[in-house]
């Protein structure tokens, strides 16, 4: 069936377009929309796209980083400035996928996709959206938790502070083909170290629940300790905690609750 | 609904058509123009079969919005051979047993192209690298692998 589609000059035209049609859906890298259109979808009837070039752009310059909604994930990758965020983007699709998918797509990507938002929801990052009542920045945690109500929603830009060191930052996802595959479980963690104890440990999990999630109870364990192997075994133990993970053909629920805290252990006690 | 003029480069030739809305590029490639080089595998990104080359980057065909190639430039397997001489991919292909089926031979040529253009060395990772977004259910890869090797190494004749 054809779909009527809508491309504007600006990301605020495209954002009204959007939060007044609800059949209408945004179109960034095509991964999911063109994806879902090719299903014969019948939910979307138009599809709104901006070309605008706040949407592209990378400012890495500073402690804090913000990536436009359209960056690609080959464009995280050929910048030298983002180099804590090449793992998780080299994590996703193969090269094609990774010349087409962007940041702002990957937080609507569905288990058992969605992996570079595990990385922003360890770091903590902030989501800048247009819907009905203009602008506003949210918290990627309250965002993935709205998102599904908010069909009408634009997102602008994402930005988080750079981590202070490679270690403060780890990334792992699990996947059953290497080096492309869907996600089993993906786990990101950010690990400030203050005076030799974890100040602000942030741990996210992907295809634990139907969004991406904080495993909080492996987070406690964590907070205000040093990093050794007894708070890491505990962290562990508490990983799966408040989740809900899927069955799908990569794995079951079952396999992903035995699996996520060996993962854990070995992702905080820098293992390969 | 009405018809949208679309006009790209298509292996170095300007091309003009019209497509419906939503159409993607795949089904414009093939269905409009009539290059049928580009395969329609999955639908859905898992394949690698439909792989084009826009502005000299990797895509794939059916997960792109037609119109969005408007004005660009678009090179299919179908632009590849150079006169009545195959491409040293494809010679390279032929010599190393890299096709069985040949369904997602388009697809891993472009793919493979898209490697050499960029670094024209690749390490044997980084061609496992290049092809990971292609499936192949014949071969078990390794075929295509050397093959990509040799064509790079210039061991194959043109």
């Amino acid at each position: 069936m054809a779909v009527t589609v809508k491309t504007f000059a600006s990301a605020s035209e495209a954002a009204g377009a959007l939060s007044s049609d609800r059949s209408a859906r945004y179109l960034g890298g095509g991964t999911l929309v063109m994806r879902a259109l090719n299903e014969g979808d019948v939910a979307i009837s138009t599809v709104v796209r901006a070309q605008d070039q706040a949407l592209t752009r990378i400012d890495a310059s500073g402690p804090r980083i913000t990536l436009g909604a359209g960056v690609t994930f080959a464009r995280i990758l050929a910048d030298r400035d983002l180099g804590f965020l090449h793992a998780p983007a080299r994590s996703i699709g193969g090269p094609a996928v990774r010349n087409m998918g962007t940041v702002g797509g990957n937080l609507f990507a569905p288990n058992p996709y969605g992996d570079f938002t595990v990385a922003l929801l360890a770091l903590d990052a902030t989501v800048a959206v247009a819907g009905a009542f203009g602008a506003r920045d949210i918290g990627v945690e309250e965002f993935l938790q709205a998102r599904d109500r908010q069909p009408g929603t634009l997102v602008l830009s994402i930005s988080c502070t750079r981590p202070v060191s490679s270690e403060a930052f780890r990334y792992r996802k699990i996947a059953r083909i290497k080096p492309k595959g869907g996600s089993v479980i993906t786990l990101a963690a950010h690990l400030p170290i203050s005076g030799g104890r974890i100040a602000g440990a942030r741990i996210a999990l992907g295809s634990m629940a139907p969004t991406q999630i904080r495993a909080r109870a492996a987070e406690r364990a964590l907070e205000g300790r040093s990093l050794d192997a007894a708070t890491i075994a505990a962290a562990a133990s508490a990983a799966t905690e408040g989740t809900s993970p899927p069955d799908n053909a990569l794995g079951s629920a079952w396999y992903r609750r035995e699996i996520v805290g060996v993962h854990l252990r070995r992702l905080l006690s820098g293992q390969e | 609904m009405s018809k949208i003029p679309l006009q790209f480069r298509h292996n170095g030739r300007d091309v003009a058509i019209f497509v419906d809305g939503g159409t993607n590029l795949l089904v414009a490639l093939r269905e409009l123009i009539g290059d049928m080089t580009p395969k329609f595998g999955c639908g859905q990104g898992g394949c690698g079969t439909c792989s084009v080359l826009i502005d000299g980057e990797l895509h794939l065909s059916c997960l792109t919005l037609a119109e969005t190639v408007a004005g660009r430039s678009v090179e299919t397997l179908d632009g590849m051979k150079q006169g009545p001489n195959l491409h040293p991919l494809q010679r390279a292909f032929a010599d190393n047993f890299a096709a069985q089926c040949g369904y997602c031979t388009p697809g891993m040529l472009m793919a493979a192209k898209a490697l050499l253009d960029r670094n024209p060395s690749p390490s044997r990772d980084e061609v496992i690298e290049a092809i990971s977004g292609n499936i192949c259910r014949c071969t078990g890869y390794e075929p295509i692998i050397n093959a990509i090797l040799a064509a790079a190494g210039g061991r194959v004749s043109a």
